[in-house]
C-alpha cells in the first residue's frame, strides 16, 4: 500500500489539474445555463469559446503584443533586481539606502506615474516594460539578498585561506547559493508579470494597431463584448501556467543541485 | 582520457614537501564579548611545530582552540605575543563543500582560484583523487558522498593549496566511530606521502596520540596550556599499544579527567 502510493501519483499527477479544470468549467456551465447570473456579467463557457474561435486573429494578434511585454519586461525584472540584490549584499551603505525605496515603490499606484513614462519614452514598448519591471523586481531583489547571505559564515574564511579574492569568494560561493533563490523570486515575478502587463497596458497609452490583451480586455468590458474579454482572460489563464512551466524547466536546468521544485505544475 | 590514467601511474607529490616551522610565543587573543565585556579567549599560549610535524591542540569546548587556528592562518591578529608561520590554509569543522560542484571540483577549487582554468585544475586534481581513495567518485555532488568521503574531499582541498601549514579544525568530529577510525588511518597514509606541517584541533585525546608528534592541552577559557606531551613512538600506531594507551591517559590527565572510576 505505502509502496504503491507515490505510483498512482505518478499515474494521476499529470491529470490532475486538467480534471480539475474541467470540473470547474462544467460548474461554471450549469450555473450559467441555469440562469445564475446575466450572461453579460459572466457569459457560459461555450459562449467564451466561440468568441474565442470567431476572434482568433484579433485575440492571437493582442495576445503577441501582450506576450513579448510579458517576457521582456520580466527579463528587465530579473536584471534590475538581481543588479540591486547584489549592490546591496557588496555595500550595507546601499542596502540601507536602497531597501526602504525599493519597499516604497511597491505601494507606488502605476496609474499616477503611466503618463509620466509615456511623457518620457513615448508610446512604444519601453514604459510598458518600465511598468512590469516596477512591479516585478522586488521579489527578485528580496529573494536574492537573502540567497547571496544563506552563504555559511565559515565559508568566506575558508575561501581567504585558499587567498580568494573578494569576487571569487562572490563568484564561487555566493553567486551559485544565490541563484536558486533568484529563481524563486523569478517564479514569484512570473506569477504578478502577466497582470504587471495588463496594469501596464492600461495605465499608459499606446499608438499601435494592437495594444495588447489588457486593453482588449478593457475595451471589451466596456462594451458588452464580455465573452470576447473572457476569451482574452483565458489567454492570459493558459500563457500563465505556461511560462511558470519553462521557468520550472529552466530552473531544474540552471540548478540541478537545488530540491525539487515545490508547487511544480507538472 | 587516455592521458589522465597515464598520468595517475605516476603520481608526484606536490610542491610542498617538508611543509615549514609554526611558532607562537605568549600569544593573547581578547574578544568584545556580546554583552561588551571582554572574552580572552586565549592567554599567554607558546606552541611550536618544526617542518613537518603535526601538532595535534586537545581542550574542552570553548578553549578557544578555533581562534589559535585562525591566528595561525592569519584571519584573525594576535593582541599580544608573536606569531610566526608559514602560509597556512583552513580546513573548517564543517566540510563546506560546495553543493553545485562535483566532488573533483570541490577538491580543485583552490587551483580555479589561483587562475587555472576548469580543465586544467581537473586535470591536476585527478592525479590525487585515485591516491586517497576517491576513485569512482569524480563525478558525484557533495550530498551522494558519505561523511567520511565528504571529509576526503574537504582535506583534497585543502592539499591542493599549495600551501605548507595545514590547519585542520575536529576534522572527524561529526563521524561515527568507525569512520573515525578509517578516516585516522587515512589521514596518517596521506600525510606521510604528501608531508606537510598541521595543526590539529581537536577533543579526540586518543586521536591526538594517534597522529600527532606533539600534543598541546589547553586549558577551558581563557585557553592557556596545561601540558605539552612529545609523542615518540613509531608510526603506523595502533591504538592497542599500551604506549599509546599510556600517554592518552597522560593527556586526560592533564585535562583533569584521567584515572577517574
Amino acid at each position: 500500500m505505502r509502496a504503491r502510493a507515490p505510483d498512482t501519483r505518478e499515474r494521476w499527477g499529470g491529470w490532475a489539474p486538467l480534471l480539475l479544470g474541467a470540473l470547474l468549467l462544467g460548474a461554471w456551465e450549469l450555473y450559467s445555463d441555469l440562469g445564475g447570473v446575466e450572461e453579460d456579467l459572466l457569459p457560459a463557457p461555450h459562449a467564451v469559446a466561440s468568441a474565442l474561435w470567431s476572434n482568433g486573429d484579433l485575440v492571437w494578434r493582442n495576445f503577441t503584443v501582450t506576450a513579448e511585454q510579458v517576457v521582456l519586461g520580466l527579463a528587465l525584472a530579473l536584471l534590475c533586481g538581481f543588479a540591486l540584490a547584489v549592490a546591496t549584499h557588496l555595500s550595507p551603505l546601499m542596502r540601507r539606502a536602497v531597501y526602504p525605496l525599493a519597499v516604497g515603490s511597491q505601494a507606488v499606484p502605476i496609474p499616477v506615474i503611466g503618463v509620466l513614462l509615456v511623457f518620457w519614452w513615448g508610446f512604444g514598448l519601453f514604459p510598458k516594460l518600465v511598468v512590469i519591471a516596477l512591479i516585478c523586481f522586488f521579489p527578485v531583489l528580496v529573494t536574492t539578498v537573502d540567497g547571496l547571505a544563506s552563504v555559511d559564515s565559515e565559508q568566506p574564511k575558508l575561501l581567504r585561506t585558499l587567498d580568494a579574492s573578494r569576487w571569487q569568494t562572490f563568484r564561487f560561493a555566493e553567486l551559485p547559493a544565490a541563484l536558486p533563490a533568484a529563481l524563486s523570486g523569478a517564479r514569484i515575478a512570473l506569477a504578478v508579470g502577466v497582470i504587471g502587463a495588463f496594469i501596464a497596458e492600461t495605465s499608459t497609452p499606446s499608438t499601435q494597431a494592437y495594444s495588447g490583451l489588457g486593453r482588449e480586455i478593457v475595451t471589451d468590458a466596456g462594451g458588452f463584448q464580455t465573452p470576447r474579454a473572457y476569451a482574452a482572460t483565458a489567454v492570459l489563464f493558459v500563457f500563465a501556467i505556461a511560462c511558470f512551466h519553462a521557468l520550472a524547466l529552466a530552473e531544474r536546468r540552471l540548478t540541478p543541485w537545488a530540491k525539487p521544485i515545490r508547487g511544480d505544475t507538472r | 582520457m587516455p592521458t589522465e590514467l597515464q598520468s595517475r601511474r605516476e603520481p608526484q607529490p606536490l610542491r610542498m614537501q617538508d611543509g615549514a616551522p609554526i611558532v607562537l610565543e605568549h600569544v593573547s587573543r581578547v574578544y568584545r564579548g556580546r554583552d561588551g565585556a571582554d572574552v580572552r579567549a586565549l592567554e599567554q599560549v607558546s606552541l611550536r611545530a618544526g617542518a613537518g610535524e603535526l601538532l595535534a591542540v586537545v581542550g574542552p569546548s570553548g578553549c578557544g582552540k578555533s581562534t589559535l587556528l585562525e591566528l595561525v592562518c592569519g584571519l584573525q591578529a594576535a593582541d599580544g605575543g608573536r606569531v610566526a608561520c608559514a602560509p597556512a590554509v583552513l580546513m573548517p569543522q564543517r566540510d563546506l563543500l560546495l553543493p553545485w560542484l562535483s566532488a573533483l571540483d570541490n577538491a580543485a577549487l583552490a587551483l580555479r582560484i589561483a587562475g587555472l582554468s576548469r580543465v586544467q585544475a581537473r586535470a591536476r586534481a585527478d592525479i590525487l583523487f585515485a591516491e586517497l581513495g576517491l576513485e569512482g567518485f569524480e563525478r558525484a555532488r557533495p550530498h551522494e558522498l558519505s561523511g567520511g568521503m565528504r571529509q576526503r574531499v574537504a582535506f583534497l582541498r585543502t592539499l591542493l593549496a599549495g600551501k605548507p601549514v595545514l590547519c585542520l579544525d575536529e576534522p572527524f568530529g561529526a563521524l561515527d566511530a568507525l569512520t573515525r577510525y578509517e578516516m585516522q588511518d587515512w589521514l596518517a597514509r596521506t600525510l606521510a606521502r604528501e608531508p606537510r606541517t598541521v595543526v590539529l584541533v581537536t577533543h579526540d585525546v586518543e586521536e591526538a596520540v594517534l597522529l600527532a608528534d606533539r600534543i598541546a592541552v589547553l586549558s577551558a577559557r581563557p585557553g592557556r596550556v596545561l601540558a605539552e606531551i612529545e609523542v615518540e613512538i613509531e608510526r603506523p600506531r595502533v591504538r592497542t599499544d599500551p604506549r599509546v594507551i599510556t600517554l592518552r591517559e597522560r593527556a586526560l590527565g592533564a585535562l583533569g579527567m584521567g584515572e577517574r572510576r
